[in-house]
């Protein structure tokens, strides 16, 4: 069973690069254009594992983060923060709000899989 | 697979520029909503976040500091002052540049590059300006703290026994961090062995569901460095008790700084300062081979149960792109819609073949045959509309790009301008819209550095000191129309004439209307600045204009008003792909000449032809001499039969020069697919494309302008016309 992944991301860019990547490693991949679209999506992909974005129209990162924490049977998806900072209170503040962990981009596919894998346990 | 994600990348840029340049010019226009300065925002963040992704580093740090400043200003922490909105323009301006530069290739003024990168920066506070972008490295994982620092020296991969406590805290469970996956990533960078530490696990009366008892002891043994060890821990950083310790760390340590001694104190260091590579493994550990550790009494539930759950509905792949914008659209490659357009135009070229072959059948009755046909007709060009629909996009993007060169010219030149565009939504054929760039970006620069005159001559002349130029599209009967209108000082009429009697282009005694002066500016070898300067100058002039107009089959007219203005006025068809035109025939060939340019048609008698010079004939037109250019002889046509031209179709230029284009006969009017000649043949004097006919048959499309231009006839006619003028 391939691992699930949901990525919500507003840039056309970052999802094609995510689908290419997260497909070739053989993960089953689902995006959403906005956090309001990836909580709405949430429950018909239930994915493995969630990575989202910070900056997003109509609902954040920081906004996915926490109604998905908020509802009992997702209090524990693993939940990926994409951040072009590396900067330590942006992961402190994402880790606040319950992320498991952060991706900074630019990702190469070598760290994009290893994040994954220590979240999910899954190489693909 | 970079390629086609890159393309994405840089088709998402030209958005994401619009629309930073769009929020842009609500700010300047008064608009401060937050949602504005989000929207920006997100923009150049989006940006950045794709430009990383292929090592653009040059767009990367620019557009960071671009978006650290409105960062600022998002948090309130800086005030949209009319300096800051000024360099924020700059900068959105710059970062198309960068954008363009990556994609094409090419310089970037670096001076500017820098002038701008300084100028952000002051808006920047201290702290924030550390650039903490980190490029992940090609190992992947950004390491964790510096623990062991010195143990970075170059190492041959050796293998290492690393001893390992890991205790989480209970906050830990919160974030959906899972011990167990952190335990089999380890695993597959060598050998692990696993022993669970339960010795704080409360008797059962004392234990907190959410507390955390299980502490764990790792030993692992493995090539990988340290960091990718500690890498495995990086989101538990802080969630948990840790240490790691390797066998080896304090000799590392000792063989790296005893290299450093010796890079210090021996400059031209051998390899000897290696460090020791001894691998003592210790292998003697009595643990046993890895196993899942066991959640005994683990509180809370995995997320490994959610594989369980069932398989989601795949509904979501056609929603994606939907959000965000207006309406839904769809994204297809411009060579398909081209494919669709050349079909359509066979489309039209196979009606009216099979119209005239069934009109050359004799059959009596043929008026149900003709119903249909002409619903053939009616639906092949609804089909045609559609997918012209199709290429056409509005003006707006391209609008938004002339702002820039505006506020560019105008710094170039110490004037003070802004731009208003009207008609933004005005759609056009892409092909037009692309090869509109230049002319335009010419003619705005040109208003501003020629026509919009210094703030504080505008203020003597009562004028408001920012000057204003207006430009606008519409569609105007079947063609399109677009407007350059400045409020500037007009076209200095004295000055324009006198150039032009410097440099030959008219006698000196010249008598010119207003008009006619105005249009010298399109001259070839023109141009009214004093010295060549860096902005409109580059030796091009407005003929250079004007010639990438006609090229689009469309004219440019000026109007000037002293102190008033000047509007440059550029028509265009609506799509490039077909237009009307009238079926002639040139010595047995049968040609087509563009409606456009045909002001009259006429059959001539001999009364009304006159004798210029040895070779020149003129047709008087009530009264008027109009020189004839044969068609024939301008494209070296030889008549086989004794028929003569005897039908003229009057044609004006751009200049306002009038001509007479003798043909034989003309057979039809009506709307032809264009089919450019090039790659098939070079090009060929007096000739723009060519056309299929409903016979199947291949007709040249002619140019008016170049047979004119050649023809000896029109060009002693004018000199002529302007001497007689003058007289």
């Amino acid at each position: 069973m391939k691992t699930k992944v949901l990525a919500i991301d507003d840039s056309r860019t970052i999802r094609n690069l995510l689908a290419a990547t997260l497909e070739e490693a053989g993960f089953e991949y689902h995006c959403a254009v906005d956090g309001r679209e990836g909580v709405d999506m949430y429950s018909d992909v239930d994915p493995d594992v969630v990575i989202t974005d910070i900056n997003m129209p109509n609902l954040d990162g920081f906004g996915v983060i926490e109604e998905l924490r908020g509802t009992e049977i997702n209090s524990k998806v693993p939940i990926l923060v994409l951040t072009t900072e590396s900067a330590p209170e942006l992961k402190a503040r994402a880790r606040g709000a319950g992320a498991t962990g952060w991706i900074t981009k630019p990702f190469d596919d070598a760290s994009l899989i290893f994040a994954l894998k220590r979240v999910t346990g899954a190489a693909a | 697979m970079s390629g086609s994600i890159q393309d994405t990348f840089f088709e998402e840029c030209e958005e994401l520029l619009e629309a930073t340049d769009e929020g842009l010019t609500a700010i300047e226009g008064g608009d401060h909503n937050p949602e504005v300065v989000n929207a920006i925002f997100r923009a150049v963040h989006s940006i950045k976040g794709g430009a990383g992704a292929f090592g653009l580093d040059d767009l990367v740090a620019f557009a960071h500091r671009f978006e650290t400043v409105f960062d600022e200003v998002r948090s309130n922490r800086l005030d949209l002052d009319e300096k800051l909105i000024q360099l924020l323009l700059r900068s959105s301006d710059h970062l198309s540049a960068l954008v363009e530069v990556a994609r094409d290739g090419g310089q970037v003024d670096e001076a500017h590059h820098d002038t701008l990168l300084a100028a952000l920066d002051e808006y920047i506070p201290e702290e924030e300006e550390d650039l903490s972008f980190e490029p992940m490295g090609l190992g992947g994982p950004t390491p964790v703290g510096d623990l062991g620092g010195f143990a970075a020296a170059p190492v041959v991969p050796q293998e290492e026994t690393y001893r390992i406590r890991f205790h989480p805290l209970k906050e830990m469970y919160g974030t959906g961090n899972e011990p167990f996956f952190l335990f089999q990533a380890l695993r597959d960078m060598g050998e692990l062995t696993v022993t669970l530490d339960e010795n704080e696990l409360p008797g059962f009366d004392a234990m907190d569901v959410n507390d955390s008892y299980l502490a764990w002891d790792l030993v692992l043994v493995t090539k990988e460095p340290r960091s990718v060890v500690e890498a495995v821990f990086e989101f538990v950083e802080g969630l948990c008790e840790l240490s790691i310790v390797g066998d080896h760390d304090a000799e590392a340590e000792a063989n790296a700084l005893a290299a450093l001694d010796a890079m210090f104190s021996a400059p031209p260091a051998d390899g000897a300062a290696l460090p020791d590579p001894s691998p003592e493994v210790d292998s003697g550990t009595a643990a046993a081979p890895f196993e899942p550790p066991v959640p005994a009494p683990e509180p809370e539930a995995t997320p490994a149960s959610a594989v369980e759950k069932a398989s989601a509905p795949k509904a979501e792949s056609g929603k994606q792109e939907q959000r965000g914008g207006p309406k839904p659209t769809l994204r297809v490659e411009l060579e398909r819609v081209d494919r669709l357009i050349n079909a359509v135009g066979e489309l039209i070229i196979n009606h009216s073949m099979l119209a005239q072959q069934i009109a050359n059948l004799n059959v009596a009755d043929l008026r149900d045959v003709e119903t249909e046909l002409e619903g053939f007709k009616n639906l092949a060009r609804d089909i045609q509309e559609g997918v012209m629909a199709i290429r056409a996009q509005p003006v707006k993007p391209l609008f938004q790009r002339m702002a820039r060169i505006v506020r560019e010219a105008s710094a170039a030149t110490g004037k003070t301008c802004k731009l208003v565009n009207e008609g933004e939504n005005t759609e056009v054929d892409k092909t037009v819209i692309e090869r509109l760039s230049d002319p335009l970006t010419h003619i705005l620069r040109n208003a501003v550095d020629h026509g919009i005159e210094k703030p504080e001559d505008r203020e003597a002349a009562g004028k408001p000191a920012t000057g204003e130029i207006r430009l606008s599209a519409s569609h105007r009967s079947g063609s399109v129309c677009i407007e350059i209108k400045d409020d500037g000082a007009g076209v200095n009429r004295p000055r324009v004439k006198q150039i032009a009697i410097e440099k030959g282009l008219i006698p000196e005694n010249a008598e010119l209307t207003d008009s006619e002066i105005d249009n010298l500016l399109f001259m070839p070898g023109f141009s009214t600045a004093k010295e060549i300067s860096n902005l409109s100058g580059r030796g091009v002039g407005m003929d250079v204009v004007k010639n990438a107009v006609t090229g689009l089959g469309g004219r440019i007219n000026i109007s000037s008003a002293p102190g008033k203005g000047s509007t440059f006025t550029i028509i265009l068809p609506l799509t490039l792909a077909v237009m009307d035109g009238m079926v002639v025939s040139v010595a047995d060939q049968t040609m087509v000449v563009p409606i456009t340019s045909i002001v009259e048609t006429m059959r001539g008698s001999d009364d009304m032809i006159n004798n210029l010079g040895a070779d020149g004939t003129l047709l008087s037109i009530r009264g008027n001499f109009v020189p004839i250019c044969d068609v024939a002889g301008a494209l070296g046509l030889y008549r086989e039969s004794e028929q003569q031209a005897g039908v003229y179709l009057l044609v004006e230029t751009e200049t306002g020069q009038r001509c007479a284009l003798a043909v034989d006969d003309i057979h039809d009017q009506r709307q032809v697919v264009i089919k450019s000649l090039d790659g098939v043949c070079g090009e060929i004097p007096g000739v723009a494309a060519a056309t299929i006919l409903g016979d199947g048959k291949i007709a040249m499309i002619l140019d008016p302008e170049s047979i004119i231009a050649a023809s000896p006839t029109a060009a002693a006619f004018d000199t002529e016309r302007r001497l007689s003028n003058a007289s």
